[in-house]
């Protein structure tokens, strides 16, 4: 009895311990450093595309403070938080970090974009959504902290249509939206089921859910009304897991168009050759890994034995490049502020006022030895994105390479959509809308 | 403290005081003490860190977690449909939010509890012909029915393009509530009314009707307790519960929500507290909450705070299974949960220095 009351006690011990051990305080930031915290998913069903991107993201961070001593001299501190792509880890990751004076947070998940675009403007704190995220946030004048920057869920939607209408007209052709029953897969609707009145295809939208390894029931629909086309709008496992499928029902791979997030190494290899032919939107960029910038990761970080990834191959990779490129907006937009004012620490406000005046031309672009993988860019208060293009990239079996030439969306198209939804926020939220002619 | 937990020279001579709340002096003190801390002090000491993402979450779990131990603990009905309840109750607070725009915020979260409740007693209707694991099963249709409710049909979601809603500003009596301060308190002063009803409830005539019903239904039938009224009353109270934590959840919490937000996993995960936190106990579900909320986030921040330098996967992976070995161990250790680790370790107390 006397032991079983040990244990016990012991247990109790345990229990007290982890409720203390919660409450400790984090260590504060030194204050010659800006801090750029690094919210990643290396667990869970989603590290497949969480890790390159992540690994990305840090390299280019690295490769600041190696290479050039930091931005204009500030080094740039960091941390990573693992998210598991889990809303409530990710707003518990940003709570955490956020005492450290973070200038921007990159959330790489568009259900903790939304949960932080609540948050971010009380705390004066800028969301980078390279790629992801609300769409309607290009509206800088109702959201002041979000960036969508180098493209927005119905860019992608909007191109993907544009590309396959140039096969042939789409009227009275089905396309099929396979998509994650999330923010982000249902991010596309709005402007595919417009365009779909406009151009006379139908639409069929067949959900996945969370994490998406069961989709035998999608793919026999899909089998059953032959769309002509399938858009898929995965992540993680569901992609891979979307393209075996196509291949049990043979559904023709080269019908299927993923967007940016389903177009990368982890989502074809596991199918190989098989998946030959399918394609996906190259958001302004592909798998280059022989520019400028990737000799310098070799040379400054992992021929030092410095770098984040675990091989060196990863160097180059789709989302690696996506996450290097996130980082480097990032990193931009604080040099921006440093530029006007002045080469210090910065904070969120400041670095906000750089990202809303970011201008990256075609020189900058060299300069930043990212050449031929990213669209000149330039964000304004109306216009948070800065740019609007992408083109289509397909894999060939070993690797992927540019099939189509760069689209444009359509801002005729986009453009009221986005002042109506934001608008709609505006009310919900009482925010008053800033007037753009008048914002510096 | 061993000393001075002793009840030694405390007589009871009235019904009252043989009947009140906490009958042990020591317990009351350390209650007031406890409310005392949690009120007057700790909004002073407390870092916006604690207060958002560790003492929020937990305090709003509890109060689902208590809600779910009434029907479980109390009533030994077993329900999968928790996350669905939760669900109720947020989309109800949002929908009246964002269509009466002049109603008091307490107002939503009571109404939100009320939308909770009725759907909790048409969920709860099966149990009166099933119990054990069909039950279950059949609450777990609750689950399924909800999350595609809210996520296909766009009424409920104000049409919102990305099946994605936020919360309006909050504001009670035209006072803005907006600090994570001010929502712990709102937090806190809600969860402690509410904890206080189902301490009341659980000891009053319903409360043993419900146990009744929970050790034998045959029984309680014999000696005079409606099986319908109790099953159903029970239902409707711990959907109340339920539906409020989820309106909670998702104006202070969350902000911005969607479906996958009360998933079966949340539903899992509220079982698993009132599993681990004792069945049939109120103090049991704080400490399940506890337990399942805070302890992550600890083993998670542990190695870094030690300075062990591990890579973020690593950490991870550590805390799934330290997490995964802990609730193995409390559970080999102490089946009936925390609750009854915490009343042995008083038991102990009381007897020592001649514990048995």
């Amino acid at each position: 009895m006397k032991s079983a009351f040990r244990i016990k006690a012991a247990a109790l011990a345990v229990a007290v311990a982890a409720a203390v051990g919660g409450i400790a305080e984090v260590a504060a930031q030194s204050s010659n450093e800006i801090f750029v915290p690094v919210l990643v998913y290396r667990t869970g069903p989603y590290a497949p595309n969480g890790v390159p991107w992540a690994d990305g993201f840090v390299d280019y961070l690295k490769l600041v403070n190696e290479r050039d001593g930091g931005v204009n001299g500030v080094k740039i501190a960091y941390e990573e938080c693992e998210t598991g792509y889990a809303t409530d880890r990710g707003v518990e990751c940003y709570e955490r970090l956020k005492s450290k004076k973070p200038v921007a947070f990159s959330p790489l998940s568009t259900g903790i974009t939304y949960a932080l675009t609540e948050k971010a403007p009380g705390d004066k704190i800028v969301l980078v959504t390279a790629g992801y995220g609300r769409a309607d946030s290009v509206d800088g004048s109702v959201f002041q902290w979000n960036f969508p920057m180098m493209g927005t869920y119905w860019d992608g939607a909007d191109i993907l249509v544009q590309h396959v209408k140039k096969k042939g007209s789409l009227k009275g052709k089905k396309i099929a939206l396979v998509y994650h029953d999330s923010p982000y897969g249902k991010e596309p609707i709005p402007v595919l089921e417009e365009l779909a009145k406009r151009e006379g295809f139908e639409l069929i939208k067949l959900p996945v859910t969370h994490p998406g390894v069961e989709q035998k029931a999608t793919w026999l629909q899909i089998r059953q009304q032959r769309p002509d086309y399938v858009f898929l709008w995965g992540w993680g496992v569901m992609n891979s897991t979307a393209i075996k499928e196509a291949i049990s029902v043979s559904y023709s791979r080269s019908q299927i168009y993923g967007v940016w997030w389903a177009a990368a190494e982890p989502d074809v290899l596991p199918a190989e050759q098989a998946a030959k032919g399918y394609n996906g939107l190259a958001m302004g960029h592909s798998a280059e890994h022989d520019r400028p910038i990737h000799r310098d990761m070799i040379k400054y970080l992992y021929d030092k034995g410095k770098g984040t990834a675990a091989k060196k191959d990863e160097v180059g990779s789709v989302l690696y490049n996506r996450g290097m490129l996130s980082a480097m907006l990032t990193v931009e937009a604080i040099r921006k502020a440093q530029e006007k004012y002045g080469k210090r620490v910065v904070t969120g406000e400041e670095v906000r006022w750089g990202a809303e005046n970011l201008n990256l031309d075609t020189a900058r672009i060299k300069a930043l030895g990212v050449e031929g993988m990213f669209q000149p860019l330039h964000t304004s208060c109306r216009d948070h994105g800065g740019v609007h293009k992408a083109s289509i990239h397909t894999w060939d079996g070993s690797k992927w390479s540019y099939t189509s030439d760069m689209y444009e969306s359509d801002a005729k198209l986009l453009r009221p959509m986005i002042e109506a939804s934001s608008k709609k926020y505006a009310g919900e939220k009482n925010i008053p809308p800033r007037d753009c002619g008048k914002a510096s | 403290m061993t000393v001075i937990y002793r009840e030694t020279g405390q007589f009871k001579t009235t019904y009252a005081s043989d009947q009140q709340l906490f009958p042990i002096l020591q317990d009351r003190v350390f209650v007031i003490g406890f409310l005392v801390f949690a009120f007057g002090v700790l909004p002073f000491i407390g870092t916006e860190y604690l207060f958002l993402a560790i003492i929020i979450p937990f305090l709003i779990l509890s109060l689902a977690a208590i809600g779910l131990n009434i029907l479980v603990g109390y009533c030994g009905q077993v329900s999968l449909g928790t996350g669905a309840f939760m669900s109720i109750g947020a989309y109800s607070a949002y929908n009246l939010a964002v269509r009466v725009p002049d109603l008091n915020l307490l107002v939503v979260f009571i109404l939100a509890g009320v939308f909770a409740t009725i759907v909790g007693v048409l969920f709860g209707i099966p149990s009166l012909r099933i119990k054990g694991f069909y039950l279950a099963v059949a609450t777990l249709a609750a689950q399924f029915f909800v999350d595609w409710l809210f996520a296909r049909v766009k009424w409920f979601t104000n049409d919102s393009s990305s099946g994605n809603v936020s919360a309006p500003p909050l504001a009670i009596f035209g006072y803005a509530i907006q600090t994570p301060v001010q929502q712990y308190l709102l937090v806190l002063a809600i969860v402690c009314v509410f904890a206080l009803i189902a301490r009341n409830l659980t000891r009053g005539a319903i409360g043993r009707s419900w146990m009744a019903t929970r050790d034998m239904d045959v029984a309680a039938e014999v000696i005079g307790i409606r099986p319908l009224h109790a099953k159903l009353s029970a239902f409707a109270v711990s959907s109340f519960f339920i539906g409020v934590a989820g309106a909670l959840w998702a104006f202070i919490r969350l902000g911005s929500w969607e479906p996958l937000a009360f998933d079966v996993n949340r539903s899992f995960q509220l079982l698993f507290m009132v599993i681990i936190g004792g069945l049939g106990s109120i103090l049991g579900s704080f400490l399940g909450a506890a337990f399942i909320v805070i302890l992550p986030l600890a083993l998670n921040q542990l190695p870094t705070a030690l300075g062990i330098p591990l890579s973020t996967a690593m950490i991870s992976h550590i805390e799934f299974m330290v997490f995964g070995a802990l609730i193995v161990f409390f559970l080999i250790v102490e089946p009936h949960g925390l609750a009854r680790l915490w009343a042995i370790g008083k038991e102990k107390l009381r007897l020592w220095p001649f514990p048995h």
